[in-house]
């Protein structure tokens, strides 16, 4: 039997030992006494090699040489060799959750690492152990600026992530909040009307930082103005960017959450992924997720823990800062040794790679016939353009021309179904760029 | 060891990987007010500064394929390396999530769906249930997501008044966790003599304001509950619904389908009983399986066969609770869990459950003559016993603990559940091997014999580890959570 290392023999020692003749008096002293379940439909076992063949038939039939152009949250960034290499020792990967610390300094070593860099890149003095995704790290610091300032509003761009959006809705259904959405502007995440919708209700602020179009915005004022009317500020990010922008810590942001995907994770259709969440001082104490800190033994040696756990639901229960039990460890372990493999240098060779390739793309699409500039003033390496046609029908043919050639933005802004959100990484060589042109405008 | 962190290592210039060179104008639509004054503070360190680093790091965890690590209720079964050579496969790891929403995208992800459309059908074959959400990124998230759906059920069913969450005491904290994010208040539910539900105390809580019971089944002493079919008949009874916690579920593998016993809803951690790495903390992935009566509420996209054999997802379901993950599930996590089920079949998956549950009695019946237990009866997979002996000389469960890590066992799991006095619960899994469990037995027996002869001893331990006991109060008054 795969995995199972015990034999017949073994089995017959164990069985006596503890008094039971086969299984079935087995199950019958431990009071298992329902029914078994037919499990008629599940197939025999395979042999490694016909599993692996199985799944290499599978692997074969998604996409191969894709040129992405999408992006949208999720980016397709070169991974150096070295970090599966650490993430593939099994010894970071087959261990639990670090609750034995001494027998555990290698993970919990690099979590302090890891948040760590989260502050030195963020510009926050706080950051926790991780949390799942971008998304629930939104969901996360929403529920944060609820708890600390115990206001039930909530105000969010629409120039927010809509699939971070639309999981903000799905979990505040049963709980009493009020969520408002206020719409963008052109690329911009219209401020004034932000800052209109926030009163003495208010609990916080949404924004991105880029902002979901691509645009980069001024939020150091804006933040003032929030924080005037004591509301808190939270900024949804992405940490390649942070490489060549003003850190949002020294905007004003009291919270900070990113989808870290792009620090090293490979794009895994859907998971797993890392939810980066960075606070203030003033919410450490409040902040949901595991977090480890520096401390010393018995012997005077530094070491460090898990700490802060009575946040935590093993201890609060129906009190804790969040159901989160987990974080996204070995994500967060990928993040770091990513940004410790570029390093400071690297990582600002990366963004800038990315943004004058991203700068480039546009320059050449806009040359084509019949398409126009959306915003564009100030972009990072993703920007919209508009098509004189259906963008979704464009993106189609260019698909099977073997272009992702960007997120047609009518799938969630309905009166933008000639837009598309483009996105350039250090990845897409000057040809695939100038062959995306191309194909562009043969497509059109 | 000289303990440097990687911000301690390096020197100016030097760097750890290459990229292309700048091939396009180095021109960028960064306005230079909007810049960063100066760089963020990364390490610069070479290649081989960062392998020798982490490497030498990660000598210093245990880990299932170091060491027994017999964490109760966790399941650190064996982590089969198919699993991981599969997940490394590019046509999986290269694929972007939104493709599907592009027009022809779906074509181009058919694979990648059939694999999450497939663990499905074996997840719900395997438990007895209609259909299932891969969505939930952890365990404490798909009892989230299912406790969602109870809510969504009864409020479709204009049903305000059904609040109240039914919990037993024995449960981990993340169910009444769980039931407040979701708008509930709870209602703890005893354990009785024999350590199951008392059902005396259950008929005094259930009422028109009962919503449902989130019941972990088997329990979390380790103990199956054979009133588990009268227990969801009386919440059904009372129109409440049935959620089990499916964190045991390695306990009766191939033996027990949860879905037939009457429960409407169930979690699985496919990082436990479906032996998808820990990875020191996830990502794991907590599907959620549900009777025909949640159907409706499952989360979207939803993955469908088409009658021609594809692969779609479907987008429009009405009475969905919508998107509580922002795609499909931590796919990387199901492909392993996959390859798993492929790999056990049906007569593997019926082989897990039994040697599970005999490796934790042979545990019991060797160990239980050196220590206390709250209830003297046949487990599950996994056994919980008491050190109150001990404790009562002055040597507790978390030194019986550490004492362990200095002979090379990761120690079981401390103080859980909360109703039994300085447990250690030990839960072996199916895949160790009669000798480990041996030598484990001989590891203990001595650490106890010692507890009686020189506590002094075992309180001193562990003595051979990187680091000796850490000063966890110091850590919490004066948090230094980050070197910047």
């Amino acid at each position: 039997m795969p995995y199972i290392a015990n034999t017949d023999a073994d089995r017959q020692v164990l069985l006596e030992t503890i008094g039971c003749r086969d299984f079935a008096e087995m199950w019958q002293r431990s009071q298992v006494v329902v029914p078994e379940p037919p499990l008629a439909n599940i197939p025999s076992g395979m042999s490694e090699f016909e599993v692996l063949s199985k799944l290499r038939r599978l692997a074969a039939k998604n996409a191969a040489d894709l040129h992405i152009f999408l992006g949208a949250g999720y980016y397709d960034h070169i991974i150096p060799a070295a970090v599966g290499e650490i993430t593939g020792r099994s010894e970071f990967y087959t261990a639990y959750t670090p609750y034995q610390p001494e027998a555990s300094q290698g993970t919990l070593q690099a979590i302090y690492e890891y948040q760590s860099m989260i502050c030195r890149l963020t510009g926050m003095p706080v950051a926790n152990a991780s949390l799942y995704d971008g998304g629930t790290a939104l969901f996360e610091a929403m529920m944060l600026a609820i708890r600390a300032t115990r206001r039930r509003q909530v105000v969010v761009s629409e120039a927010v992530s809509p699939i971070f959006r639309t999981m903000l809705h799905t979990y505040s259904r049963n709980l009493n909040i009020d969520l408002i959405q206020i719409p963008a502007g052109t690329a911009d995440s219209n401020q004034r009307q932000l800052l209109n919708a926030v009163s003495d209700r208010t609990a916080g602020v949404i924004v991105q930082y880029p902002n979901f179009f691509g645009t980069i915005e001024d939020w150091e004022d804006f933040n003032a103005q929030v924080h005037a009317k004591k509301a808190l500020t939270v900024g949804s990010t992405y940490p390649v960017a942070l490489a060549l922008l003003t850190p949002p810590g020294e905007l004003g942001f009291d919270i900070v959450t990113a989808e870290g995907q792009s620090l090293g994770s490979h794009l895994n259709f859907g998971g797993p992924y890392l939810g980066v969440m960075a606070v203030t001082e003033t919410l450490m104490r409040k902040m949901p997720g595991r977090v480890c800190g520096r401390t010393a033994d018995a012997a005077g040696k530094p070491g460090f823990v898990l700490t802060l756990q009575t946040r935590e639901q093993h201890i609060r229960r129906e009190n804790a800062m969040s159901n989160i039990c987990s974080n996204e460890n070995l994500c967060a372990l990928t993040a770091l040794v990513y940004l410790a493999c570029v390093g400071k240098q690297g990582l600002v060779q990366v963004a800038e790679l990315c943004a004058a390739k991203a700068a480039y793309a546009r320059e050449l699409l806009l040359a084509i016939d019949g398409v126009e500039a959306v915003g564009g003033e100030a972009f990072f390496n993703e920007f919209v353009i508009k098509l004189p046609g259906d963008a979704a029908e464009a993106v189609g043919k260019m698909i099977d021309k073997g272009f992702a050639a960007g997120f047609p933005l009518g799938i969630y802004y309905p009166d933008r179904k000639d837009q598309l959100l483009v996105a350039v990484t250090e990845k897409r060589t000057k040809e695939e760029i100038k062959a995306l042109a191309t194909a562009l405008e043969a497509v059109l | 060891m000289n303990m440097k962190l990687i911000f301690d290592r390096g020197q100016t210039g030097r760097r750890g990987s290459s990229l292309p060179a700048m091939d396009v104008p180095a021109k960028t639509a960064v306005p230079e007010r909007f810049c960063r004054k100066t760089p963020a503070e990364l390490p610069e360190v070479s290649e081989q500064d960062v392998i020798r680093h982490y490497t030498l790091l990660s000598r210093k965890n245990m880990g299932v394929d170091t060491n027994f690590y017999p964490l109760g209720s966790c399941t650190m079964k064996y982590n089969p390396k198919l699993n991981e050579r599969a997940a490394e496969l590019p046509g999986f790891t290269d694929l972007h999530p939104l493709l599907p929403q592009l027009r022809l995208g779906g074509a181009l992800t058919q694979g990648a769906l059939e694999v999450i459309y497939e663990t499905q059908r074996l997840l719900c074959e395997l438990l007895g249930f209609a259909d299932c959400t891969m969505q939930p990124l952890a365990g404490a998230h798909g009892e989230l997501t299912g406790v969602m759906l109870i809510a969504a059920y009864h409020k479709a069913r204009g049903d305000q008044a059904r609040k109240v969450m039914l919990i037993p005491d024995a449960a981990h904290g993340t169910n009444p966790a769980s039931a407040m994010v979701s708008g509930f208040t709870t209602q703890t539910i005893a354990t009785d003599a024999a350590g199951n539900v008392d059902i005396a105390d259950l008929k005094k809580h259930l009422g028109p304001d009962t919503a449902g019971l989130m019941l972990t089944c088997p329990n979390t002493l380790g103990l199956f509950d054979p009133q588990v079919e009268e227990i969801c008949r009386l919440v059904h009874a009372a129109g409440g619904l049935n959620y089990c916690d499916g964190a045991n579920q390695n306990a009766v593998m191939g033996r027990v389908g949860p879905g037939l016993l009457g429960f409407d809803v169930m979690h699985v951690n496919l990082h436990k009983s479906f032996s998808t790495p820990h990875g020191g903390g996830g990502p794991g992935a907590g599907p959620v399986m549900v009777g025909e009566c949640l159907v409706p509420y499952l989360p979207v996209s939803r993955v469908e066969k088409r009658d021609d054999g594809t692969y779609t997802l479907r987008y429009n379901c009405r009475d969905s609770i919508g998107y509580i993950a922002p795609f499909y599930g931590n796919f990387g996590i199901i492909l392993r869990a996959y390859a798993y089920m492929l790999t056990l079949g049906r007569e593997g998956l019926k082989r897990v459950g039994e040697n599970a549950v005999l490796n934790a009695n042979y545990l019991r019946v060797k160990l239980a003559p050196y220590f206390a237990q709250k209830v003297d009866r046949p487990c599950m997979h996994e056994c919980v016993l008491s050190a109150t002996p001990q404790a009562k000389k002055g040597v507790h469960a978390l030194d019986l603990a550490k004492a362990l890590i200095d002979r090379g066992f990761h120690p079981p799991t401390m103080y859980f559940p909360l109703i039994v006095p300085e447990a250690l619960m030990i839960e072996p899994t199916e895949t160790e091997s009669r000798e480990t469990l041996d030598e484990f037995i001989n590891a203990l027996i001595e650490i106890v014999k010692l507890a009686e002869t020189d506590p002094e001893a075992v309180l001193a331990c562990p003595l051979t580890t990187p680091v000796r006991r850490l000063d966890e109060t110091q850590a919490a008054r004066h948090p230094d959570l980050a070197s910047v």
